[in-house]
């Protein structure tokens, strides 16, 4: 084991706190700015909220299982894939994300908190207040016209479903302003992060001392100010459309379906790369740390980073190659969205060469990240498929992309995810998560995830189109249908196991330890869990590995940086 | 490129042998794989293409997916080959393995790389959008307005005077004799998406908006396929049929959808004759040469003609038609015709009307 590395810390680190009430603890939990907890809580709602998610997507795909069945009627599927998708990118990935980032950049920063820690708490709270809002139209939605309940126009919500017209009641008002209040949540917290890393690093982090964890949400949190806006207005628009009269989207009124289609995927575009930004940023950290070796080109890490923020802000209409645009728009977005594949490309190709050479070791961290790439070179490549407009045409708007959308985002995001859990538990609760249960959800969720979406290409290049309540047998759709179905449970078993995981370890685990992993950045350099002030002494670093310094003073890595 | 009519091209350029000569290998997969059932087990199968846009994108398809294939494989072998070589072994004696920090030279490579696959997967991907989105409409395509509503089809023969509903009939179109339809997309009140996999790729069908596409079926045959952008509570019973016929055929078909309906069908029929025009149905459907004149729901003038009722959901019986008129949302749950609400007597005398209008 390492020496030990911050003897202040440890002699000032106070002793766990004593059991107190238990309101006594809420309060603490509720008034809290402190960047750790705040981080928790998000994770914590997210999971919650995860729980909705997931029981709505077990919901429809039980409907799915076969043809012509009738186990919910359209009315409840098509509310169910509204809320599953708005509730699984707005109310789990996004939190979860945000969450793991606010806990851990101020500690691999050297930092004692965010820059603004008020305003953390305010972006937590709004945010969650935003799912509150979203799921309140399960009961309020009906509103004084006695229509509807939850919104049923799909996560898009393209126009006209949503005017008045079509979307009577309230619901679609509890969406927007559901995602209104939620953004405001999430550009705080993006200010604030872009903040923290410009501002609070400690002495000797230099940009390019960073971790790459640490760059990486900074490009996201730079990207969350033009992704959200665009969004926001056009949720301020279709506002103005249902209570002032506007004609913005009211195609009736000879208003524009396709502007909201714009405005939409001009923020739900890099909204994927807001999401798998910060799976990266877990990669980086841990593929690197199970493989025994620095991270295989650093600069070149950044700068694709760097580029696959900017490039995809120019690649929206890929999602709208139906619309009939001119063919040089459609070329124009082909050529924009395989070009992203190359910054994309380098970075899955930089953390093969991480493991190449070293002594990799497939504790359950590492294991989720093997996942990962796996799963996430099939879902670049599928992408690559689609952002061939001749090919979207057949198989946009189909399970083809359903599948791919979820290999990017179950595959490749919620693996990077889980990763993340069994990495940094122990930094959080000071306990190891239990590695025999870690290799179950594994190797359950791996089995789960491929009998679920699998199966979804083919259907898709069947012509099974999505966001079909129920479809007519003699497609050649059924079997692969019932095998997705199938492979829910499979799934819904592997996340039991981790919940249980979660709880189990958090009480009885082994003891982690400062340091559990060997591992290299500043985060393992205080007690776990860390004190309120993280550090007794601001630490100082000379290079990107500040504990591999320590740890090998004949060979510190500020030698070759 | 003979863009005369943008249905003949030749492949002549040098890269699009090498492109064959890749397909070759997944041709073959992929046909074992979807091809080898019969095709009318999977009615809307994208590799089974039987129109110039369809089969475009399917030798397009085929290229993509060979590169992707490949790169798949490469990548994919030196994933399992680092886990397996480079796992920690039970004997390690716990140094660190050797500290490599980057080479420039392998980054600059697979930097370039990508880059040059990119480049020709742009170009082919930009031959086929030019070929496919600029075709030029020859002076003799069939030229029909499809309107999508919720959640049917109105199809308008622009050249012959009449309208249809939900099953599209258009003639073969083979390279001796071609006869491409060329279709004007429109929207009655929200988005849908008019998609027939083996004809063509989708096409949104947006409010406000004037879209286009075409088709020019090679092989006589009914293709199926629906709606392809949600529209609403029915989205999912919201079906497409093409009939494609003969030239013969087609225009024997034409000549009678081009007839008004008799205007004394009978006197078994008057009473349900009268019961149609005494009641809501014609607010919303015409029979051509009656006082119905409805634009709401189809046009029933021929629904005799038609194999399908509701838009594809239930063959056209009189059984089943006589179900459809007592309760539409029963068959097609959140459809936008109201129950009738008639007696049994005047459902017979209705339906009897309704047989004789084909
Ligand atoms: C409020 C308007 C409305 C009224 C009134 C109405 N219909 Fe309809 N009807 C529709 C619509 C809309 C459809 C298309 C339903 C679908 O496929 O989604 C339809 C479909 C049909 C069809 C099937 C047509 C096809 O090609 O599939 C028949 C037959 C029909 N109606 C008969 C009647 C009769 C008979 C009456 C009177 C008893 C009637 N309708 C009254 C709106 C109406
Ligand atoms: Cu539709």
């Amino acid at each position: 084991m390492a020496p030990d590395s911050m003897p202040i810390a440890r002699a000032l680190s106070l002793p766990r706190s004593e059991r107190k009430p238990w309101l006594e603890v809420l309060h603490e939990w509720v008034i809290t700015v402190d960047h750790k907890k705040i981080g928790v809580m998000y994770v914590l709602y997210g999971l919650l909220f995860m729980v909705a998610g997931g029981i709505e997507a077990t919901l429809m795909r039980i409907q799915l299982a076969v043809p012509e069945a009738r186990f919910v009627s359209p009315q409840v599927f098509n509310r169910l894939f509204t809320m599953h998708g708005t509730t699984m990118i707005f109310f789990v990935a996004m939190p979860i994300l945000f969450g793991f980032a606010n806990y851990l950049v101020p500690l691999m920063i050297g930092a004692r908190d965010m820059a603004f820690p008020r305003l953390n708490a305010f972006s937590f709270w709004m945010t969650a207040f935003g799912g509150l809002l979203l799921y309140f139209s399960y009961v309020g939605g009906a509103g004084v016209y006695g229509a509807g309940s939850a919104p049923s126009f799909g996560w898009w919500a393209y126009a006209p479903l949503t005017s008045p017209a079509f979307a009577r009641g309230h619901s679609t008002d509890f969406w927007t302003l559901a995602l209104l209040v939620s953004g405001v949540g999430t550009v705080g917290f993006g200010v604030n992060t872009v903040a923290t890393i410009l501002c609070m690093r400690c002495p000797g982090m230099k940009l390019t001392k960073m971790p790459l964890l640490v760059w990486l949400n900074l490009v996201m949190g730079g990207m969350l100010f033009f992704t959200i806006s665009p969004l926001t207005a056009a949720q301020l628009m279709l506002m103005i459309d249902r209570y002032l009269g506007g004609h913005f989207f009211d195609t009736q009124a000879g208003g524009k379906a396709t502007l909201w289609m714009h405005f939409f995927w001009i923020f739900g575009h890099p909204e994927v790369y807001v999401l798998i930004i910060p799976a990266f940023a877990f990669l980086s950290e841990i593929v690197p740390v199970f493989s025994r070796k620095a991270i295989f080109g650093y600069p070149i890490m950044v700068a694709a980073t760097v580029g696959i923020g900017f490039i995809s802000f120019g690649v929206w209409a890929h999602h709208l190659y139906t619309i009939d645009m001119p063919s040089y728009g459609q070329a124009f977005f082909v050529g924009m969205s395989l070009a992203i594949a190359v910054p994309t490309g380098i970075k899955i190709f930089n953390w093969l060469a991480t493991m190449w050479g070293g002594k990799i070791w497939l504790a359950t961290p590492m294991l989720f990240c093997v996942g990962f790439l796996f799963q996430f070179l099939i879902a670049g490549l599928t992408g690559v498929i689609l952002a061939n407009a001749p090919f979207d045409w057949q198989l946009g708007n189909s399970y083809f992309v359903v599948a791919h959308f979820h290999y990017v985002i179950v595959g490749g995001i919620l693996f990077a995810l889980f990763g993340a859990f069994y990495y940094w538990f122990p930094k959080v609760t000071g306990r190891m998560m239990d590695e025999t249960l870690g290799k179950w959800h594994f190797w359950l969720f791996v089995i789960g995830f491929h009998l679920t979406f699998d199966p979804m290409h083919i259907a898709g290049i069947l012509g099974m189109p999505r966001r079909i309540w129920t479809y007519q047998p003699g497609h050649g759709w059924a079997i692969w249908n019932m095998i997705s179905t199938f492979g829910v449970f499979v799934q819904a078993t592997a996340i039991l196991i981790f919940v249980f995981n979660l709880i189990h370890s958090y009480l009885q685990g082994a003891q982690a330890g400062d340091d559990p992993w060997d591992a290299w950045t500043l985060e393992w350099s205080t007690s776990s869990p860390p004190p309120p002030y993280n550090f007794a002494v601001i630490p100082e670093v000379k290079s990107r590995r500040p504990l591999w310094d320590l740890k090998h003073p004949e060979d510190p890595d500020w030698q070759y940086e | 490129m003979s863009a005369k009519t943008g249905l003949s091209h030749k492949r002549a350029r040098g890269w699009a042998r090498i492109e064959a000569l890749t397909c070759t290998v997944i041709t073959g997969a992929v046909s074992r794989l979807f091809a080898s059932a019969p095709v009318g087990s999977q009615p809307t199968n994208i590799f089974a293409p039987v129109s110039t846009p369809a089969d475009e994108l399917y030798h397009l398809s085929l290229f993509d997916l060979s590169v992707c294939a490949g790169i798949f494989i490469v990548v994919f072998i030196l994933l399992v080959y680092a886990v397996m070589k480079f796992r920690r072994r039970a004997d390690d004696d716990g140094r660190e393995p050797p500290q490599i920090y980057g080479s420039d030279q392998l980054e600059l490579a697979w930097t370039v790389l990508p880059i040059l696959i990119v480049v020709v997967l742009f170009l082919t991907s930009a031959r086929v959008i030019h070929t496919v989105e600029d075709a030029r409409e020859p002076a003799n395509a069939l030229r029909i307005t499809v309107v999508g509503h919720r959640f049917w089809w109105e199809y308008r023969y622009v050249q012959y005077g009449f309208v249809t509903a939900d099953e599209l009939h258009v003639p073969v179109s083979t390279p001796r004799h071609p006869w491409p339809t060329f279709l004007t997309l429109l929207s009655a009140d929200t988005d849908h998406g008019w998609w027939v996999p083996r004809l063509a790729g989708k096409t949104d069908v947006i409010p406000n908006r004037v879209n286009h596409t075409w088709i020019d079926p090679h092989r006589v045959g009914l293709y199926l396929g629906q709606c392809s952008q949600f529209c609403g509570t029915a989205h999912a019973m919201m079906l497409i049929r093409v009939y494609v016929q003969t030239r013969a055929q087609f225009e024997a078909w034409l000549k009678n959808q081009q007839t008004a309906a008799a205007n004394d069908p009978g006197p078994a029929v008057t009473a349900g004759r009268r019961a149609f025009e005494s009641t809501a149905c014609i607010n919303c459907h015409t029979v051509r040469g009656t006082v119905a004149d409805g634009r709401f729901g189809p046009d029933l003038t021929h629904l005799m003609s038609r194999q399908t009722l509701g838009s594809g959901v239930i063959p056209n019986t009189p059984e089943n038609l006589r179900r459809w008129i007592q309760g539409p949302p029963a068959i097609k749950p959140g459809v936008e015709m109201p129950p009738m609400n008639l007696s049994s007597r005047q459902l017979n005398e209705l339906v009897a009307y309704l047989e004789t209008l084909h």
